[in-house]
């Protein structure tokens, strides 16, 4: 099931960048998209991909929120006469474990108001973010926990 | 009412100066740049600029075709900056004046 | 009327993409460090680019284009964390300075103590 989602998904993504919806496109799209699926047939499978495609959409959502108030976020700082930065690294205890999970989560940091990662320890227990504003390590760290870290777990758990 | 191919039109000059702007200063900043990371960040964001004024020109004179240069340049983009990424941990930071002495600082290879 | 307010939209989209690209750029030349500036660089120039972007593709009224715009705008949101991650990784291994004004740098901590356990880690 979640390979035929993620069969169709390409599909699309190939109409998509081809730049032609017609029937013959999309079709040829699912066949490449399933020789490329086939060549990767360990990598994928499990099911019930459906059932959390709602919780994917939700996390995007909030995703696309994070990125404007971000992008707002600098540009008031940037803009402010005295530039009142408090800049610094610190230490964001994982739960989530899954290589896939820390890059999604890392990257999401990155595209949020004021933090930015910049490394993984490498046990990977640790995710090292600059904040723009790092006088409160405790509530920066409580927002990633409740915000992105719990969505992802939520979507993909 | 107004018409709306003006408005756009009007819009796609104040954006091109805008752009225009915002390269030359990113420019100031990789010539003065103290660091190798520096010029890296700020040739990152002269790359996204042109990615910009690609889409704008797509927009102004209806050629949109260019989108697919700004896909293709967004991707060159990303391979040259993660290429440049490694050449600056291997050449490190040199940096005229006083230099922080630390753990950071030591030889790392990636 | 609906092609009255997608022109508006994205004449609209155009401008405000225009001066996200113009703050970042000036958040380059004004923030004081490496890291800092790199704030700048990946979220406002990411989402300056990206809304310049999608006012092509809503100028063009054509849904082939539009998902090409799409497609783009979602590509360069996925490659410019990473390759500002990795930028600020390797400014951080090669020892880029921070800011006077920085509070705090676990991450250099971390890593004398990963050093006296391991001198010869390589990594």
């Amino acid at each position: 099931m979640m390979i035929f989602v993620i069969n169709v998904i390409f599909a699309l993504l190939w109409a998509a960048v081809s730049g032609s919806f017609t029937l013959l496109n999309l079709a040829f799209g699912f066949v490449l998209s399933a020789i490329a699926l086939y060549l990767l047939r360990e990598q994928t499978g499990g099911t019930g991909y459906l059932f959390r495609a709602r919780r994917i959409l939700s996390l995007f959502l909030l995703f696309m929120k994070e990125l404007a108030l971000s992008a707002w976020k600098v540009a008031t700082l940037v803009l402010s006469p005295t530039m009142n930065l408090k800049p610094g690294i610190f230490a964001f205890p994982l739960t989530v474990d899954r290589d896939f999970e820390i890059t999604l989560l890392a990257n999401m940091i990155t595209l949020t108001p004021g933090t930015f990662s910049v490394d993984v320890s490498d046990d990977g227990r640790f995710l090292y973010v600059h904040a723009i504003d790092c006088s409160d390590k405790e509530a920066a760290i409580r927002d990633i926990q409740n915000g992105f870290e719990r969505k992802i777990l939520e979507a993909f758990r | 009412m107004i018409d709306a191919l003006v408005i756009v039109d009007y819009a796609t000059n104040f954006a091109l100066v805008t752009l225009t702007l915002a390269f030359l200063i990113s420019v100031i900043r990789v010539i003065l740049g103290p660091t190798l990371a520096d010029r890296v960040v700020a040739l990152d964001m002269l790359v996204a600029i042109a990615i910009g004024f690609i889409a704008v020109m797509a927009t102004k004179t209806g050629y949109h075709l260019y989108i697919d240069i700004a896909i293709a340049l967004s991707l060159v983009g990303f391979l040259a900056t993660v290429a440049l990424a490694r050449f600056v941990v291997t050449r490190g930071a040199r940096v005229k004046g006083p230099v922080k002495k630390g753990p950071s600082r030591r030889k790392a290879q990636l | 009327m609906i092609e009255f307010l997608l022109e508006i939209a994205a004449a609209v989209l155009l401008v405000v993409g225009a001066l996200f690209a113009l703050v970042a750029a000036f958040g380059i030349i004004r923030l004081p460090d490496v890291y800092t500036r790199m704030h700048a660089a990946a979220k406002a120039g990411t989402v300056g680019s990206g809304l310049l972007l999608l006012a092509t593709g809503l100028e063009s009224q054509d849904p082939a284009i539009f998902a090409r715009a799409i497609a783009a705008f979602v590509f360069f949101i996925l490659t410019a964390p990473v390759s500002s991650h990795l930028l600020a990784r390797a400014a951080h291994r090669a020892g880029c300075e921070m800011a006077a004004v920085t509070v705090r740098d676990d991450l250099a901590e971390d890593d004398l103590a990963h050093t006296k356990k391991k001198p010869n880690q390589t990594n």
